[in-house]
């Protein structure tokens, strides 16, 4: 199964069997959001929201605030350009983040931020996790596989705050898990986040060729950092320290995660993300995740430096 | 368009009951006691150094509300609204408790003046974003499928995503009743310095029904109730903010004295000495709880 299948079934038994609802714009004519979405045209549960990103995620928190807590119904927000969260964030950060400690009521809302490559200019391309993860009271969650999503539904379900799954959509035809790659004496750890992942398991077999051993912990985590203890157990080992990969800009959640595995490591880890500029439409302006080159060029540096 | 006559029908006080128009006067009566005492003792530095945001001047409009929506499935609304807690019932010592930042306050010291909140009465908490309490509280009637109050401000009304709200719930028909405390002011910037366009123009446009309308009670009460028949429509209610936008400063007498218009009313209505005495025992009630807290 793909991870895209695992979503529309996840949200299908969600709608079906939980009374559950999706909101989003633009929910049933853009291709069933990448056909994520089960097509049960006409079904209550499936809201249509307007084209306006500043209100309808206030709409959402409403909405889950309602009913407080309770697992029946709990809403499912998309978001079909992870962009577009720099305007649809505030009702999610500032009132369902807060709801609890502010007030004491749960605000559960499961957000689908969907990220995808490029191609489409300046603000609507790959990942804006970062902004989210700076806020308390948040969950943030990259999955790419069918059983990261799933064990991040689960989690979801499980707890009563809001969820930020930073999707991205070349996760919906992986068809494979990604378990972490441990050597017994590696020259770097690397800790790639979202579509990045990919692009990490083809450099390793090239820096592999050259006789650079790489461990590699896939960050699904993000807030809270659950992964750290597998991630400085690697790194530990690790003769040059970390890179971490990031389909985000560096000067957010990459940092963040190398600052922490830096303050419990004698290690340096360092940070390979989105060039710090505006992404153009035409493909030699764009501005995508580090490629395998990139990737294999840089971990030789640093690898080599030492 | 501001005054105490815009908008008002003839005699429209006498159509109400004696007891609507006792407890009105009740409500307006604690509303501003409590205002007033909570204003002296934030000049008097007797409050936590957090701004306040005093309603003093929007009680009638709060007072006649909760009588015609005496239970609602929600209400929403933003900062300044002691008067919408105290009015629908929400425990007068747990909000003094919240003004002084304690423990038992009813957002435990966390809310403060802007962000009290009360379960007991269906009231929610507002986060701080002028007007994000208007888009929370359409998805809240979405879900509740029951009469829910979204109260905002003039300049709250302006947001985009306040607007955006607006257009869905009348897309969705949902049971909402927009209510907007028009005060004329943003801080200290009026409406024709922020605007050209009237809110009850743009509810209008949206095919919202709508109603803009002055303060007096028995106004508010008989449009309340009428456009609440047929949900979602909006209310603005000119109004007139008797202090500072924050703290307890007073730039001079408001525009016009709702109040002393309301005591007028009810003395013409014969009901003068009974107002005499409910503002004593609410005052006398009032002063009893703050001095719990020395104050």
């Amino acid at each position: 199964m793909t991870t895209g299948e695992t979503i529309r079934e996840i949200t299908r038994k969600h709608i079906l069997e939980n009374n559950g609802v999706v909101l989003c714009q633009a929910l049933t004519a853009a291709g069933w959001v990448a056909n994520t979405v089960p097509q049960l045209l006409g079904h209550p549960n499936l809201i249509e929201l307007s084209i306006e990103d500043t209100s309808n995620p206030g709409i959402t928190v409403g909405y889950a605030l309602a009913k407080e807590g309770e697992k029946p119904g709990r809403p499912i927000y998309i978001c079909r350009y992870q962009g577009f969260m720099w305007y649809n964030a505030s009702p999610f950060v500032n009132h369902a983040a807060k709801a609890k400690e502010m007030w004491g009521y749960k605000v559960p809302v499961f957000i689908r931020s969907i990220a995808m490559e490029g191609g489409i200019g300046p603000v609507a391309s790959n990942s804006h996790h970062g902004i989210i993860t700076r806020v308390p009271g948040i969950k943030v969650y990259a999955p790419m596989t069918s059983a990261e999503y799933q064990a991040g539904w689960d989690d979801y379900m499980k707890n009563d705050g809001p969820f930020y799954c930073s999707e991205h959509r070349r996760s919906f035809t992986i068809d494979y898990e990604m378990p972490h790659i441990i050597n017994a004496r590696p020259d770097i750890t690397l800790f790639p986040i979202s579509a990045v992942r990919l692009e990490t398991l083809e450099a390793i077999k090239q820096l592999a060729t050259e006789g650079i051993v790489c461990n590699v912990v896939h960050l699904t985590w993000l807030k809270p950092f659950l992964q750290i203890n597998v991630c400085l157990e690697s790194l530990d080992n690790s003769r040059a320290g970390g890179l971490v990969l990031d389909t985000d800009y560096e000067n957010g959640v990459s940092k963040c995660l190398a600052h922490d595995l830096m303050m419990q490591s004698s290690k340096k880890v360092r940070v390979l993300g989105l060039e710090e500029r505006t992404a153009g439409f035409a493909p030699h302006l764009d501005n995508l995740p580090p490629s395998t080159e990139k990737i294999v060029k840089i971990v030789k540096q640093i690898v080599n430096r030492l | 368009m501001r005054s105490a006559q815009f908008g008002m029908i003839p005699e429209i006080a006498k159509k109400f009951s004696k007891d609507f128009n006792l407890s009105l006067f009740q409500k307006i009566c604690l509303c501003r006691r409590f205002e007033t005492i909570t204003a002296k003792a934030y000049n008097e530095k007797k409050l936590p150094g957090y701004p306040v945001y005093l309603s003093l001047g929007n009680e009638a409009i709060s007072a006649a509300l909760s009588l015609v929506f005496p239970k609602v499935a929600g209400i929403f609304p933003q900062h300044r609204c002691h008067d919408v807690y105290i009015c629908f019932g929400g425990d007068i010592r747990a909000l003094r408790d919240e003004l002084l930042g304690l423990p038992t306050g009813c957002a435990k010291g966390m809310g403060g003046s802007a962000s009290i909140h009360c379960p007991e009465i269906n009231m929610y908490g507002h986060d701080g974003h002028v007007g994000s309490q208007v888009p929370i509280s359409v998805g809240y009637a979405l879900r509740k499928k029951q009469l829910t109050l979204s109260i905002m401000g003039d300049a709250g009304a302006e947001e985009g995503y306040v607007l955006g709200a607006m257009g869905e719930a009348i897309t969705k028909k949902l049971p909402v009743f927009f209510i907007c405390y028009d005060n004329n002011l943003s801080l200290l910037t009026e409406i024709d310095t922020r605007r050209s366009w009237l809110m009850v123009d743009e509810a209008k446009a949206k095919s919202i029904p709508a109603i803009d309308i002055t303060n007096n009670p028995w106004l508010v009460a008989h449009h309340a109730k009428e456009l609440s028949k047929n949900l979602p429509s909006f209310l603005n209610v000119r109004t007139c903010r008797e202090l500072w936008h924050a703290g307890a400063g007073c730039d001079g007498p408001p525009e016009w004295d709702r109040f002393d218009l309301i005591k007028k009313e009810m003395e013409n209505m014969g009901f003068g000495k009974d107002c005499e005495a409910i503002e004593r025992s609410t005052s006398e009630f009032i002063d009893m709880i703050w001095k719990e807290r020395d104050i």
